[in-house]
């Protein structure tokens, strides 16, 4: 048996954080169908009458979708004991992307571009796959040289490790006198089954050029190192390819040519929507930020006790029910007690967790 | 670019023009002990001394402030000084051969120390004639005659040079070679074929033209430089050292094998064989040589003869002695150090008939000693500066500024019991040169250095001068395992010859787990903090009486039950029970042992609340000093760091090999930093190197030097060292009511913020009523980063740092604002954030590591007061990094202001020892027995400003031969000065030093901080200790150059693993 415990938005007052928490028990051999899950869920919840989805939170934090019978199974075996699925409105949801890779600001960035029409939008499934994280990107094609490639790494998580080492060498450069050899920062090997490898993007003896938009020229190893390790949540390098047959065309007939990447967030930019679309990254200067977890302890305020839990109010861009219900369940005495946080529970850099 | 980020401000020329009255990059001074000094010289006359190191320095020092610095342009080793007398000027001879006369000219009223011209003797091709008889190749001595204007120089091949020192060339045509002497002495009394080299040389005080020659081989002649030829000759045993006495009638030689000799010199013109008296002070067994000997009479009669070496070989070899011998006293002072050199305080001038010895000056290698040789006994003169700061390693240092004056005096008494002063005030220190011109300090800054052996020394570091005030030993209270050895080797030594025990250089510690790790002291209440290796943590409190009681102990388990480790470290050290006496001074009253016994890594205390919190790797403790009872104990450790645990000792086995590469990667590139190898000594290092180096397996050359990269994960090792605490009174609970709260801060990016309720003290009353403290956690950062937590501090609503404990309370600073929001600015090695409070939002930030590559070391706030405006002052933040530069922010801003180039990357040992004084000053160990201070502030700026009356018609032209400018342009171990920020080097130099250079009377501008105390305040030096972390040595492993070629990538636990026990 498996439990579910199912904190669940009340859909009619939307606005509140304040949830509902049903608990109860399934099969975890046989959880059935998800049409009757659903059914259970809206039943237990006394919702019946509204459009809701259902999500759970995965191992690594990530809030994903429960919407068919396969990935119902696979929450259902993910519980370890407990499953935490979280019922939503569907037009709220809507706002709330699935995956790991939406933060704050891209759900922000997101709601400015619906202004033309969020009802279309509603039927045109046309933008960020919902279910699928992004791994990896190729960025900025249009504005670097052709021999270079700015690649950005997403990490969530710690299941998959950046995966890559670097090291001194000398690059070739050409000066005004001819060429000349200068000393550059390469990559020297990759983790077998890392996300650098994984992307493809990345390969052995490519020259770093930039690291999140410095250039690394004249810094040492050491710096260099630091520096990507500063970065590592949002690591965009520039590189230089070792194999240069595989770089990015520009020009009229960009799509499908870049290179061995074949991943969607890369294939993504070749749409010719890239521009826009680059925009819903959350890859502008401050975005990057890793929100720091703020756990609330059980203080009680002094003079008179305080009225919401604490934490409801304290992200101000932290909106979004999911966020606000897992805040709460964080500042629930019972859970803060639990610390140190499992791992990968909520320290992750997931949505459901930007506390 | 991607990324269209303006880090860098545009150029606002109103706050550039702030900025360049605000800051200022100056290294001032030195202070301690120089470290590897190798030669000595005094002026008589002028009576200054100079002090010249192996790397090239020269130091100058005079009465207390009086102190002059330069350095070679070569790091050779300086191996000998003559002052000119009376001129302010100094001939070095390096080991190079090549000379360089300084002088100390005067600019502006204030004394600086200038080389003005160098002679690099004409060295032939070819390495034969080197040693050849008319080279200058190697020049073993140098004599100054007449006034100073002529040296003669001694040379390898027995010849003897004579050279023009106003302009430093060579007198061709008056060369002195051994054939010319040979001429004169007759046949049958030439020893030998060769003389050997010149040994010594020494001038007549009252007849010029008399120089006496003492060849190595024995042979002494007296020359008669006007008539070339020799007036006496003397033959004597293979020599060492030569002395002349006032007269001219007796001369005393010192030899190899342990005796000296006494010549009379007065009479007769054959040449004499046999000396009047010949001993061997320390026989009859075989003795070593006498090195050096000095022959000084007296009115009374008696003579000193004072000799270094001539112990007997087989039972004292290794001594370092030095024996003071007049009439039928001998007392063989028993140093812990080499004997470098040594010369007595006397009258030199010509009509006097005695020299009067008033003192003698012994420099050891690691300290210098000066005995008073006119007070019946000898004792030794507490020396004003020269301190060596590390006659016990240095293990922490933290600095205490504006000290109020009543705790000032009390230290001060208390050290004054400590050493008594002795008793004839007339004949203290001897060195007197020179005039101080630094105003006296407006504010008491003292200095805190925490030693290996539990000692904790209080220094004045007010001025320029580094001046011991009083000691602190917490070994008493604890059993340590070495305390019969002391009284054993005291029962044997009372014997012949008659040892006496000088100096306070003792690097031996009896007991590794009494090392000081961390040091707090509030100056309102005169109570402190000393927190140790194996966990101790000390209350301490000052008391101007001697007492007599017991110390309650208490321990706190930090582990707070955690399963599955076990501490395989040191034992906690056992204190002694019942009362025990304590001399007046700082007498514990509290000690906490924190279980496991691992070192201390963060304390504070907080007087006010009587609460002292501490934290080792394996959490944080509160205690309750005043109720004796534990408040809070937190586990940090992650589960899965099973490393912290187990203590230094469980890693040597699995890590021997990477230890030892390590050590060899740091050995070899402290090898190579020298320009070349100079001695014999290094080139056998070398050697021995090379020779490890061989014998290491060869996969290590496979690998080039790579890095991983790779986010810190929660269950790196160490996760859990704490490495900052904080109290403030603050908003942590709701915004409308603030109260006591203490911040702690984690190696993985934790930060814990625990809401204390304290009882609130009555009305006037000092004591709290004794009710118990609470702590509640309010607040769990975990920074994304997860980079270390290197400092914590609260801001008031102004933005500004809050005061120390009772600061604001007794009307000392300005009162915290308490109306507006306040934030907390939490350091990591990576970033500097300010979060607002009560709500824990992210406010301001700046990314330091990932837009400039380097780590945060160490941060503090500090006040930086503008030389333009009396009375504008800005709070900044002052942060080392681990690349030596320093950068400076505002604050709660997070701008970048400036940066300087501080230290070199390479040297950790300073990186991790650097401190930040509360007005822009710092200090760091630039060797183990020198702080060099530097200020950052263009208007605080601690520098030797000093006077010195020289007679010398000064020569105009002379100066166009100058060939530096700035004695301090760099510092003594070579660290280069080079100023790097933009903003404040493209235009004039710091607004102070122009304002010195045009008005008559710079010091009182330059020196008085003045009343910026009131106007910002707070306790600023957050973490200052010398701890050399993991990433000090992966740094500095990655950068040594050797390390290219045969380093592997460590594995991180591997790397981290080693930089423990390195430490």
């Amino acid at each position: 048996m498996s439990h579910c415990s199912v904190p669940a938005c009340d859909p009619r007052e939307p606005a509140q954080f304040g949830a509902e928490f049903r608990r109860f028990s399934l099969d975890r051999q046989k959880p059935g169908k998800f049409e009757d899950f659903y059914n259970l869920v809206v039943h237990t919840h006394h919702i019946s009458n509204t459009d809701v989805t259902i999500g759970y939170a995965d191992v690594h934090g990530d809030l994903l979708p429960i919407n068919n019978d396969d990935n119902f199974c696979k929450a259902v075996s993910s519980a370890n004991p407990l499953l935490r699925v979280f019922i939503q409105k569907r037009e709220e949801a809507e706002h709330c992307s699935f995956g790991a890779g939406g933060s704050l600001s891209r759900r922000r960035k997101a709601l400015a571009l619906r202004e033309d029409g969020p009802r279309r939008r509603a039927h045109l499934h046309i933008g960020l796959p919902h279910d699928f994280r992004p791994v990896s990107s190729i960025i900025d094609v249009d504005i670097l040289p052709e021999t270079h490639r700015r690649v950005r790494l997403y990490r969530h998580g710690c299941q998959k490790p950046l995966g890559f080492y670097i090291r001194d060498g000398t690059s070739v450069r050409v000066a005004p006198q001819g060429l000349e050899k200068v000393p550059g920062i390469f990559i020297s090997r990759m983790v077998p089954g890392g996300l650098a490898e994984s992307t493809g993007l990345l390969a052995v003896d490519d020259e770093v050029l930039e690291v999140n938009g410095i250039e690394v020229a004249g810094k040492t190893l050491d710096q260099v190192t630091d520096m990507m390790i500063a970065n590592s949540h949002n690591l965009i390098v520039t590189v230089k390819p070792a194999n240069q047959r595989n770089n990015v065309v520009r020009g009229s007939r960009a799509s499908g040519s870049s290179g061995r990447s074949s991943d969607s967030a890369a294939s993504r930019h070749s749409l010719p929507a890239a521009p826009a679309l680059l925009h819903l990254q959350p890859d502008d200067a401050d975005s990057d930020d890793e929100p720091d977890v703020v756990l609330e302890g059980v203080l009680e305020p002094r003079p008179a006790p305080r009225p919401p839990p604490p934490g409801s109010q304290a992200r101000v861009n932290g909106a979004g029910p999911a966020h606000r219900l897992l805040s709460s369940l964080r500042a629930d005495p019972r859970h803060s007690l639990a610390l140190p946080l499992p791992p990968g529970a909520v320290e992750e850099h997931g949505p459901a967790v930007t506390l | 670019m991607m990324k269209f980020r303006f880090r860098r401000q545009g150029a606002d020329p109103q706050r550039e023009k702030l900025k360049q009255e605000l800051f200022a990059f100056n290294k001032t001074v030195e202070h301690g002990f120089p470290n590897q000094p190798s030669a000595l010289a005094f002026d008589p006359e002028l009576r200054i001394m100079a002090i010249g190191t192996r790397s090239g320095a020269v130091k100058i020092y005079g009465a207390p402030g009086v102190e002059f610095t330069g350095l070679h342009r070569d790091t050779a080793t300086v191996t000998q000084m003559h002052f000119l007398p009376g001129q302010g000027r100094l001939l070095t001879l390096l080991d190079d051969s090549s000379l360089h006369l300084w002088e100390i000219v005067h600019h502006n009223g204030c004394a600086h120390l200038e080389e003005a011209l160098s002679f690099q003797p004409p060295s032939r091709p070819g390495f034969d004639c080197a040693s050849g008889p008319l080279s200058l190749a190697r020049v073993t001595v140098v004599l100054l005659l007449a006034a100073g204007d002529l040296a003669a120089l001694g040379t390898e091949g027995g010849s003897v040079f004579f050279l023009d020192v106003p302009t430093l060339t060579l007198l061709e045509g008056q060369t002195l070679a051994p054939d010319d002497v040979l001429r004169s002495v007759p046949d049958d009394y030439r020893c030998g074929k060769a003389l050997g080299p010149v040994e010594s040389l020494q001038g007549h005080l009252r007849d010029p033209t008399k120089i006496l020659i003492g060849y190595s081989r024995g042979l002494l002649v007296i020359w008669n430089r006007a008539a070339q030829c020799a007036d006496r000759v003397f033959l004597g045993n293979q020599l060492e050292s030569l002395c002349w006495e006032r007269s001219g009638n007796t001369l005393v030689s010192s030899h190899s094998d342990g005796s000296y000799a006494v010549w009379s010199a007065g009479a007769g013109g054959s040449p004499v064989t046999q000396p009047t008296v010949a001993t061997t002070p320390y026989g009859p067994f075989p003795c070593k040589a006498i090195n050096k000997i000095l022959w000084r009479n007296c009115a009374s009669g008696d003579h000193f003869i004072i000799f270094s070496g001539g112990m007997p070989r087989a039972s004292y070899g290794d001594r370092h002695c030095v024996s003071v011998l007049r009439a039928e006293t001998l007392v063989t002072l028993d140093f812990t150090s080499r004997i470098i050199d040594f010369f007595t305080v006397h009258s030199t001038r010509p009509e006097d008939e005695f020299d009067e010895p008033q003192a003698l000056a012994v420099l050891l290698e690691e300290e210098l000693v000066v005995l008073d040789l006119q007070t019946p006994g000898w004792p030794a003169v507490p020396a004003p500066y020269l301190a060596p700061l590390h006659s016990s390693a240095i293990t922490c240092s933290a600095h205490v500024a504006n000290v109020p004056a009543k705790l000032w005096a009390r230290i001060v008494s208390a050290g004054e019991q400590q050493s008594p002063q002795p008793a004839s005030s007339a004949s203290s220190w001897p060195i007197t040169g020179g005039r101080n011109l630094a105003q006296e300090p407006s504010q008491r800054g003292l200095l805190l250095t925490g030693h290996e052996d539990g000692t904790v020394r209080f220094w004045d570091a007010s001025g320029v001068a580094l001046r011991p005030l009083y000691k602190l030993s917490t070994a008493g209270l604890f059993q340590t395992d070495c305390e019969h050895a002391d009284s054993l080797a005291q029962a044997a030594e009372d014997d012949w010859p008659p040892f006496r025990k000088v100096g306070c250089f003792d690097p031996y510690s009896d007991d590794p787990r009494l090392g000081v790790q961390k040091v707090a002291l509030c100056k309102y209440t005169a109570q402190m903090v000393v927190a140790g290796t194996a966990g101790q943590v000390l209350v301490l409190e000052l008391s101007d009486v001697p007492s007599e009681q017991a110390v309650s102990v208490a321990s706190v388990d930090l582990l707070q039950d955690r399963e599955g480790f076990t501490w395989k470290g040191h034992e906690r050290l056992s204190p002694r029970t019942g009362p025990l006496p304590w001399p007046a001074g700082f007498q514990p009253r509290v000690l906490v042992q924190c279980l496991p016994p691992a070192a201390v890594t963060a304390v504070t205390l907080h007087a006010e609340w009587s609460l002292v919190a501490f934290g080792t790797s394996h959490g944080f403790g509160l205690f309750d000093y005043q109720r004796k009872s534990p408040v809070l104990a937190r586990c940090t450790l992650h589960p899965n760091d099973s490393l912290a645990m187990e203590g230094p000792l469980s890693r040597v086995k699995s890590l021997k090999k990477s230890l030892r590469q390590s050590f060899r990667r740091i050995r070899k590139s402290r090898v190579s930093g020298k320009k070349r190898a100079a001695n014999a000594n290094s080139k056998l290092q070398e050697a021995n190197a090379q020779l490890a180096e061989q014998a290491c397996p060869h996969d290590v050359e496979m690998t080039p030097v790579q890095r991983r990269i790779e986010p810190r994960s929660a269950d790196d090792s160490l996760s859990g060292v704490v490495r900052c605490l904080y109290f403030a009174d603050t908003f942590l609970r709701d915004a409308a009511h603030h109260g006591p709260t203490m911040w702690a801060g984690t190696n993985s990016g934790s930060v814990f913020a625990y809401a204390l309720e304290v009882p609130a003290a009555a009305a006037g009353g000092e004591k709290r009523p004794e009710r118990a403290v609470e702590a509640v956690l309010g607040k769990e950062v975990q920074l994304m980063h997860r980079a270390p937590v290197v400092a914590i501090a609260v801001l008031d609503g102004r933005g500004r740092p809050l005061p120390e404990p009772y600061e604001a309370s007794r009307d000392l600073a300005q009162a915290p604002d308490m109306q507006g929001g306040h934030a907390v600015l939490i350091a990591s090695e990576e970033q500097f954030k300010v979060f607002t409070l009560p709500k824990v939002s992210a406010k301001t930030k700046f990314k330091l590591t990932a837009h400039e590559g380097c780590r945060v070391r160490k941060v503090a706030l500090a006040t930086f007061a503008s030389v333009a405006c009396e009375d504008y002052a800005e709070t900044c933040l002052a942060c080392l990094t681990n690349l030596g530069d320093v950068h400076v922010f505002s604050v709660p801003g997070l701008r970048p202001q400036v940066h300087y180039s501080c230290i070199r990357k390479e040297d950790i040992s300073g990186i991790a020892s650097c401190v930040f004084t509360r007005h822009g000053q710092g200090f760091y160990l630039i060797s183990p027995s020198e702080f060099e201070r530097f200020s950052l502030s263009a208007r605080n700026i601690t520098e030797p400003l000093c006077s010195l009356d020289i007679s010398w018609p000064r020569d105009t032209t002379r100066t166009s031969h100058r060939l530096r400018e700035s004695p301090k342009l760099s510092q003594a171990n070579g660290t280069p000065g080079v100023v790097l920020a933009p903003g404040s080097r493209d235009g004039s130099p710091g607004p102070a030093r122009s304002k010195g250079a045009d008005t008559p009377e710079p010091p009182e501008a330059t020196l008085s901080p003045m009343s910026i105390d009131s106007a910002t305040s707070a306790d600023t030096t957050l973490d200052t200790t010398g701890d050399v972390t993991v990433e000090d040595v992966k740094d500095f492993l990655g950068s040594s150059e050797e390390s290219e070629k045969n380093l592997r990538n460590l594995a991180e636990d591997e790397a981290r693993a080693c930089a423990v026990l390195i430490k």
